[in-house]
This record gives C-alpha cells, sequence and structure tokens, in this order.
C-alpha cells in the first residue's frame, strides 16, 4: 500500500509533462496531497510490522548482478514518508504562484519529492542509490531556472557537493557489494565485515551521505543553496532532501557497519557539536533572512547527527524525531521568508525590514513566523522540543560534554532566531501607516496550517511517531 | 564447405556490400554535383548540372536502401547458426559475434537516418555507401578472433572514416579533420601492424586463441613487451584513449554530423570488442596486475595508465570547451578510460561490464550528435550558444539532449549510471583486496568534473534564452521541427537510453551468455 506513494508521485510527474499549464498546480497538488493521505494511513495501520523494516515488494530486477525491486517499511521509514508528504503538500501550495514554465517546475518538485519517497521505502542499496541521485539533478533544474540570488552559482554548488557526496556512497556501497555479494539491506545487516574494512568503510560511506545532511565543514552548499532557490526549492531542501542524508546514514552505514561505526562516533559527536554551535554563531551574524534559516538547518541538522553519533535507542530515535521536526519547521521558516516576505516586499535584509513593520502589514505571516520561531527554538509545546530534548538525553549517556556544549549552542540558536524574529517583523517602525501589500492568500494560509498543525501535534503527543520509531531503532544492529 | 554454405554464413556482410553497390548505383544515376562549382559556390543550393530536384529525390532514395539493406542485414544475422567457422577459423560466428554485428548495424542504421536530413552532404550515394562499408568492416572487426582478420578490419573501417571525415568539401575543418584523422590511423596501424609482427614471431600464429595457448608457456619477454605494447598503442588510438587521442576534438569538431557520430559510435563499439577480445582471449596469460601497491607487469598496467589518463585529460579538458561537438570529443576521451575499466579488470564479468557500457555509450553519443546535427542545420553552428533557448522552441530536442547529457554524466535512471555501476562493481570484484579502488575512485572523481560540463550544456539549452538576433529566425525554423524522421529517431534513441537504464537486464543477460 505504501509503495504506492511512489508510483502515484512519479504519475503525477509524468502526467504534468503532456498537460496544459492551467492543470500544473492542481495535479501537483493532487500528486502529492494522495502521497501525504498514503503515509498518512500506512502510519495508522497494523497489519504491517513496524518494528522491523517488513518487505513490501520484491521483484527481480536484473537476477544476474542480484538487483531486486525491493521496497520495505519500518517506523523510520514510515515516519520519513510522512514528513516528505507534509512538506511536499506545503511546497506546493506555497509555490501557487508559480508562473513561469509551470509545468516543468512541477515536473522537477515531483522528481525530488518521488526520489525521496523512493529513498525512505528501499530495501535494495542499489535501489537505494538510483532514488538518491534521482534527487539531485531536478534540484539544478529548480534552482537555476526559478531561483534568485546568485542562484547558478547556488545550484552548481549545491548540486556538485550533493554529487561528491554520492560519489562518496557510491564507493561505499561498490564495497559492501562485492565484499559481501549482495545487496539486499536486510540480508546485509546479518553480514559480518571484516573489521578492517569497516574501519574505512564506514567513514567514507558515513561521510558521503552527511554531506547531503549538512555536516561541518561540508555545510557550505546549504546556506548558498537555500539562498539561492525558489521558496519550494529551499522547503524541499530543507524539509526533505536533507534528510536523506541522515537517513542513508543511519539507514545504510550506520547498520551496515556496526564496527567501523563504534570506532568513529565520536569523530562524529564532534563534527555534530561544532556543526550546531558553528552554524548558529555564524546565523548570529546574517542580514539575509534566508541566510539566517540556511544556517539554522545546519544547526539543526546538527543534533541529527549529533543523536546518530550517540548509538543509543533514546539519541537515535530522538535523531529521527528531530529530522521529522526540523522538516516541518524549516518548511514553514522558508515558507514565511521566501513567499509571504520576500514576493511581497522584494527583500530579504533584515535591516530593511525591521523598518516595514511587517507584523501589522501581515498578521497571519508574524503569527506563523512566531510558531516557527518558537519550535526552532525548543520551545516546550512544539516538536522541536521533543526531538531536542531526547537528543540531548541520550547524548547525556555517550558524551556528557557535548551536551554542555550544545546547551551553550542552543542558547545561540535562540539568540539569532530571536534577533530574525524581531528585525523582520516587530522591528521599530516610526511611520504609523505600515507597509501596504496584497494580503495573504488562502493556498499559503493552508500550507502555513498544515504544517503548523504537524509540529505542534507532535510537540504535545510525540508518543505518536516515538511509539513507532522506537521499536525500529531497537531492531537496528548496531544497539546489540 | 560448399560456396553456398559459405556464402550464407557471409550473408549479412554480402548483403550490406550489395547495398552500397545498389546505393552507389543509384547516386550515380540521379547524377553528381561536380565539385568545382559547388566549392566556388556560397551555399549548398547552388549546385549547378542536374536539377536540384532528381539529386534530392535520389538521396531519399538512397538513404530508403541503405536503412532497408542495413534492416534486411539484421535479418540475416538472425538467420546465423549458433557456432560456425568461416575460412578455417578466419571468421567465427558465436552468439557474441551475432550480438554485436546487430548492434553495429543498428548504429549504421541510425547513422543513415541522421544523415538523410543532411543537406550540406553533396553525392549522398557516395557518402551512404561509404558508412555501408564502414560497417562491413565493423562486422569483421567484430567476426574475428584471428590477427591478420582484425587488421583487415581495422583498415577497412579506417580508410572508410577517413574518407567520410573529409566529405564535405565546401568546409575546410572538414578537410583538416580527414588529413588529421588520417595521418594519425594510418601511424597508429603501423603501430598496431609491428606490433603483431612481434606477437607472430613469438606464437607463430594469428589466432588468438592459439596464441594465448602459446603465452602460457613463455614467460613474459622484452620482446613480447613491444609487441603487446605496439598493440594496444593502435587500439588506443581507435578508441580515443589519451595520450593517443589528439585526433579526435579536430575530427569530431570538423567532420560531418553524422561521420562524426559514426566514428564515435560504431567505430569505438567495434574497438572495443575487439581489443577485450584480444587482450582477454589472446594476451590472456599475461594479464599482469594493476592493483595498488602489488602491480604485476603485463598489459593490464598499461590499460589501467591509459585509463587513469584518459579520465584525468579528458575531463578535465572538457572543462574548457564552448563548442559541442569539442566537448563531446573530450567526455569521449574519458569515457574510453572508464569503458577500460572493465578491461583491466579482466574476466568475463569486467569484459561484459565492458561490452554494456561502450553499447550504451554508443547508442547515447548517437543520439547527441543527432541533436547538434539538427541545430547546426538550422543555426549554421555548433557552439554552445547556439544551442540556446532550445528548450522553449522545441522541448522534444532538449528533452532528447537532457538524456543523452544525463546518461552521459552517469544520472539514475538512465544507462549509462547503470553501466558505470557495473563497470566499477566489475573493476572492485576483480582483485581481492579491492586493488583497483584507486581506478575506481579516480573515475568516480572523473565522472563528478564531468557533471558541471554536462550541466552546463543543459544550462545553455534551458536557461539562456536570449540569443544573437543574427540566428534568431533560424531557432525559429528549430523550433517548426527540422524533418519528422529525425525528431523519431531521436525520440527511439532517448527511448533506448531510458529502457537499458531501468530495465537492462534483457541487455546484460544477453551479454553475460554471449562469452564464452
Amino acid at each position: 500500500m505504501i509503495a504506492w506513494v511512489i508510483y502515484v508521485t512519479f504519475t503525477g510527474a509524468v502526467v504534468l509533462l503532456f498537460l496544459p499549464r492551467v492543470f500544473s498546480r492542481w495535479i501537483a497538488l493532487l500528486t502529492t496531497v494522495a502521497g501525504f493521505a498514503i503515509g498518512l494511513t500506512a502510519l495508522f495501520r497494523d497489519d504491517v510490522d513496524l518494528a522491523h523494516f517488513t518487505t513490501i515488494v520484491r521483484v527481480p530486477w536484473v537476477p544476474m548482478l542480484g538487483m531486486n525491486y525491493h521496497l520495505a517499511v519500518d517506523g523510520i521509514s514510515v515516519t520519513m514518508v510522512l514528513v516528505t508528504g507534509i512538506a511536499a503538500v506545503s511546497t506546493v501550495l506555497f509555490s501557487w504562484d508559480v508562473d513561469h514554465r509551470p509545468n516543468e517546475f512541477f515536473f522537477w518538485l515531483l522528481l525530488v519529492v518521488g526520489g525521496s519517497y523512493g529513498v525512505f521505502l528501499s530495501a535494495d542499496l542499489f535501489l537505494l542509490f538510483v532514488f538518491y541521485e534521482l534527487v539531485i539533478f531536478p534540484k539544478y533544474f529548480l534552482i537555476a531556472i526559478w531561483g534568485s540570488t546568485n542562484k547558478e552559482y547556488g545550484a552548481m554548488k549545491l548540486t556538485l557537493y550533493s554529487f561528491f557526496g554520492g560519489a562518496l556512497v557510491f564507493i561505499g556501497i561498490l564495497v559492501v557489494y562485492v565484499t559481501a555479494g549482495s545487496l539486499d539491506l536486510n540480508q546485509l545487516a546479518q553480514f559480518q565485515f571484516p573489521p578492517q574494512l569497516q574501519s574505512w568503510a564506514f567513514p567514507v560511506l558515513f561521510l558521503g551521505f552527511a554531506v547531503l545532511a549538512g555536516i561541518w565543514p561540508l555545510h557550505t552548499w546549504a546556506p548558498t543553496g537555500h539562498v539561492a532557490a525558489p521558496t519550494a526549492g529551499s522547503m524541499l531542501l530543507a524539509g526533505i532532501v536533507m534528510k536523506l542524508g541522515a537517513y542513508g546514514g543511519l539507514r545504510v552505514a550506520m547498520n551496515l557497519f556496526p564496527q567501523g561505526f563504534q570506532i568513529w562516533s565520536k569523530w562524529i559527536a564532534v563534527l555534530a557539536v561544532i556543526g550546531i554551535v558553528y552554524a548558529a554563531a555564524v546565523a548570529l551574524r546574517q542580514r539575509d533572512l534566508k541566510f539566517v534559516i540556511g544556517y539554522s538547518s545546519v544547526s539543526h541538522m546538527g543534533f541529527v547527527l549529533l543523536g546518530l553519533a550517540t548509538a543509543n535507542v533514546l539519541g537515535v530515535s530522538g535523531a529521527v524525531l528531530q529530522m521529522f521536526s526540523h522538516g516541518v519547521i524549516a518548511a514553514l521558516l522558508f515558507a514565511v521568508a521566501g513567499r509571504m516576505i520576500y514576493r511581497r516586499t522584494h527583500t530579504r535584509d533584515l535591516d530593511e525590514l525591521s523598518i516595514l513593520g511587517l507584523s501589522r502589514a501581515l498578521p497571519f505571516a508574524a503569527f506563523a513566523f512566531v510558531i516557527a520561531s518558537a519550535a526552532s527554538m525548543g520551545i516546550p509545546g512544539f516538536s522541536g522540543f521533543a526531538a531536542e530534548i531526547t537528543i540531548l538525553l541520550g547524548a547525556w549517556k555517550s558524551f556528557p560534554v557535548a551536551v554542555w556544549i550544545t546547551g551553550a549552542g542552543m542558547v545561540l540558536v535562540a539568540a539569532f532566531t530571536l534577533r530574525a524574529l524581531k528585525k523582520s517583523f516587530f522591528g521599530d517602525s516610526q511611520s504609523a501607516d505600515s507597509f501596504a501589500t496584497e494580503p495573504i492568500t488562502f493556498a499559503e494560509k493552508c500550507g502555513a496550517g498544515l504544517v503548523m498543525f504537524a509540529t505542534l501535534a507532535i510537540g504535545l503527543y510525540p508518543k505518536l511517531l516515538l511509539d513507532r520509531i522506537v521499536p525500529a531503532v531497537e531492531a537496528m544492529r548496531f544497539l546489540k | 564447405m560448399s560456396y553456398l554454405d559459405l556464402l550464407k554464413l557471409a550473408s549479412p556482410e554480402a548483403i550490406i556490400a550489395l547495398t552500397a553497390l545498389v546505393v552507389l548505383a543509384i547516386g550515380l544515376a540521379g547524377g553528381r554535383a561536380p565539385v568545382a562549382a559547388a566549392v566556388s559556390a556560397a551555399g549548398p543550393n547552388r549546385t549547378a548540372g542536374d536539377t536540384p530536384d532528381t539529386t534530392a529525390a535520389a538521396s531519399h532514395l538512397c538513404s530508403f536502401f541503405a536503412a532497408l539493406g542495413l534492416a534486411f542485414a539484421v535479418g540475416a544475422v538472425l538467420m546465423l547458426p549458433q557456432h560456425a567457422t568461416l575460412f578455417g577459423g578466419m571468421l567465427v560466428i558465436t552468439p557474441l559475434t551475432s550480438l554485436f554485428k546487430i548492434i553495429c548495424i543498428a548504429l549504421a542504421f541510425f547513422t543513415v537516418l541522421l544523415a538523410s536530413g543532411n543537406d550540406s552532404l553533396r553525392n549522398h550515394g557516395e557518402y551512404l555507401a561509404i558508412i555501408l562499408l564502414a560497417t562491413i568492416g565493423l562486422m569483421l572487426l567484430v567476426g574475428s578472433e584471428e590477427l591478420l582478420m582484425i587488421f583487415i578490419g581495422l583498415e577497412l573501417t579506417g580508410l572508410s572514416l577517413y574518407i567520410i571525415t573529409a566529405f564535405d568539401k565546401t568546409d575546410i575543418r572538414s578537410a583538416e579533420a580527414g588529413l588529421k584523422y588520417f595521418l594519425f590511423g594510418s601511424t597508429a596501424s603501423a603501430f598496431t601492424l609491428f606490433g603483431i609482427s612481434f606477437i607472430y614471431g613469438m606464437s607463430g600464429t594469428t589466432s588468438l586463441a592459439a596464441i594465448g595457448q602459446k603465452l602460457t608457456a613463455t614467460s613474459a619477454q622484452p620482446v613480447l613487451a613491444v609487441g603487446i605494447i605496439m598493440t594496444l598503442i593502435g587500439f588506443a588510438f581507435k578508441i580515443a584513449a589519451a595520450p593517443f587521442h589528439l585526433w579526435a576534438p579536430d575530427t569530431y569538431q570538423g567532420a560531418p554530423v553524422p561521420s562524426a557520430a559514426f566514428i564515435a559510435s560504431g567505430s569505438k563499439v567495434a574497438s572495443f570488442v575487439v581489443l577485450g577480445k584480444i587482450v582477454l582471449v589472446g594476451f590472456g596469460p599475461v594479464h599482469g596486475s594493476a592493483a595498488w601497491h602489488a602491480m604485476i607487469a603485463g598489459w593490464s598496467p598499461v590499460l589501467a595508465v591509459l585509463a587513469a589518463l584518459s579520465i584525468v585529460v579528458g575531463n578535465l579538458v572538457a572543462l574548457a570547451q564552448t563548442n559541442v561537438r569539442r566537448l563531446l570529443a573530450y567526455s569521449a576521451v574519458a569515457h574510453a578510460g572508464y569503458t577500460l575499466l572493465g578491461l583491466v579488470a579482466g574476466g568475463r564479468d569486467g569484459f561484459s561490464a565492458t561490452l554494456f557500457y561502450t553499447t550504451v555509450y554508443a547508442f547515447t553519443l548517437v543520439g547527441a550528435f543527432g541533436v547538434v546535427a539538427l541545430v547546426r542545420r538550422e543555426t549554421g553552428s555548433d557552439d554552445l550558444q547556439n544551442f540556446a533557448g532550445l528548450s522553449s522552441l522545441s522541448p522534444l530536442l532538449a528533452g532528447c539532449m537532457s538524456i543523452f547529457m544525463l546518461s552521459l554524466a552517469g544520472m539514475p535512471p538512465l544507462a549509462g549510471f547503470f553501466g558505470k555501476f557495473y563497470l566499477f562493481s566489475a573493476a572492485l570484484r576483480a582483485d581481492a583486496n579491492h586493488g583497483l579502488l584507486w581506478l575506481v575512485a579516480l573515475a568516480l572523481l572523473g565522472s563528478l568534473i564531468s557533471l558541471y560540463y554536462y550541466l552546463i550544456v543543459l544550462k545553455v539549452i534551458f536557461m539562456d534564452e536570449k540569443a544573437q538576433p543574427e540566428i534568431l529566425p533560424a531557432r525559429r525554423r528549430l523550433g517548426e521541427g527540422g524533418s519528422l524522421l529525425q525528431q523519431i529517431s531521436l525520440s527511439v534513441l532517448a527511448a533506448i537510453v531510458l529502457f537499458l537504464g531501468i530495465i537492462p537486464g534483457p541487455l546484460v543477460a544477453r551479454i553475460i551468455a554471449a562469452l564464452p
């Protein structure tokens, strides 16, 4: 059933190419809503065992080389499919105003979404890599054609970084394949790789994935790419694509090379903590609102990597929850910055925004941004809090020092978030007559409402996802 | 064996030879354009002598008969028995040779379709006849396991290709390309012949299988090393591996587009098939090893060095190109490097990976040259800027070109991606200790670099809408469609590339089954 998210999305993408442009956004909306609905029903159905990576489809593909079209699902996958669905629907809603070549735009967009669904559900390494790479080049077109500031540079940088990570992953996958002679993730999870091999293959594979997750110091594509991308591009990048890297690191690198992971986990934690603090500090000094959010994404993804590095149930489950949480929060932040503010004011400069008095002109945007900022800072009641506290509890067991430093980092996160919030919406505008502009559209309200609901729902009731994530994490090999 | 049996076994080649004669005759009957008049004339329209109508009709008829003959030849190949030998082992028929004969014929078929819309080629009949002769050369190459016959095939292919490279007599670059190709090619042939004579002297036979058995007894000797290296140099030239690639950029850029397409595809496929047979069957015992820190003398380190050089040189120089055909030429050098990886790895696995990759590459490149040909015909040049805004003028051409480019860059779900995966996994598996990892890592780094220049081409196609005003009207014509035939054949090629990426199984299975 859940496999249909992939088919529906790709079918939608192909159909888009052949229909007149007036239908494009509706087709895209229909497709993404269908994907979201399928993901949501999969979350509540109990006929599939979500505690283990359960096969749902398995068809021989290239039997001579041991490749199968093999999809499987567990609690982690279903969480990621769900956040992809939410981010995709709100992305389409926030792209409602795309008039320039809309068919192509939504085609590339759906390719990214479909490829991401594919990665989250693949149980065959080759298939996973096909979907993983399939996500890369549509981003180039999305950014280079529909982007803004320095778009060609940003698009190329992002694509080459992603492809570089992909090349490292490629090497890792080839090594796994020729050593174990199989590509089936469930079989490989039983295979004992020689420790000597694990010690060098793990960092190659993990680093390859982590490039996409924005690990410090290979994160620089993220801020540039986010800034250059159109609103939809930033939302997809932060909401979905960065999660692909973290998911791959967890599902493939850590699960296949547990001993290699043991050797390197402290270094991952070091990089993650540097990323959290460094990106937050940089964000504090940015003038461009999108750069602030771009660096905040790097900082939040640092939490995910820290959670993964803890190698205990709490930390890793928290990391998965943080992927969900950051997916919806970052989507909302970019939507407000890119669509609600930039499209109307044509500036993202915080100093220029501060004199516009936007909170009166766009009260809904201000409301959404306050919610997103609160969630981003980790205020209790929002998903960010639930995720980050779980990660820190897990980290306390493994790396107590990291928790102290991260705590300092969280202060920085709060500082730059509040600074951006104050400057963008609650600046000291002297003039009584506020900036006049078109009001927030219904589509935007729907999109923002969906992600706000998601972050609140999970913030208040994280058990909904944790009940599915924790058993799946417990089944992973590196914990034993 | 009676002559009738011989004719049966050689029927595909015979059919094509006959077709070549028929096409030549039709071309002659349709009237030749006088060379002097055409060279002095500014444009191709001012042909003196026969009226343009009869010439055009004759050239269409030529294309039709050439295509028909090739189609019949495919049928004849399908009728061949599974295994047979001709002329006491001079030519063999195995599933492998039959498969690659079909592939060579298919490539020639697409080249003929590509050439059919090319107005700048006068004397269409002659042009097609020579392409058909080159195809016979390719089939001989593919179908022989005997050094002399291989040399004859190389020469027949080579001579035909030199001529069609220099065929556009109105373009000085075409003449330059032909001359360069000829000089480099004949030197390389001399090397090969020299090498072959050494091999013959060492082993006393020209049959590959027999050479393989003889070499087992002899240890590596300087004479043998000279023979092997000389032979390999000739093939390195054919496949345009660095540092023997210098002819490629000028030839790809200067030759008429269909000729360049055929040189880049058909000639390359056949050369890889033969090179693989020579090194794996003939030189099998002196394989050596190219593993890191564990190199053993033999031909595989030589090929590894060629591969590494080609990947580095091809990709780095391609970065600086502004002409699409030149860019494709340098990328061809890089792709020759990737393809060599499979041969370096050796074994059935490596060879089948090489064959799969080179086949996919050939179809991709014919397609890419097809797009270039259409753009060149309408805008007069194939510089990168002439592709600006192609996507809004002809979405079909832009879509096909992006499939070809992304496949060359190795993006899933296109055939180039699967080919690379297969090739690199074969290379890694060849050595127990991942000894070829250095070469695989280098190749991946090369693909990373190549993505940049392929994306630049696509960027120009999809994004740069402003072109110079003087070529605007021409670009509008391009939007209206070129000839339907060529658009269909390009779509078919794009579909092949997509299909082989999503469902590579059948071709892989066929190649593996065909290998002994």
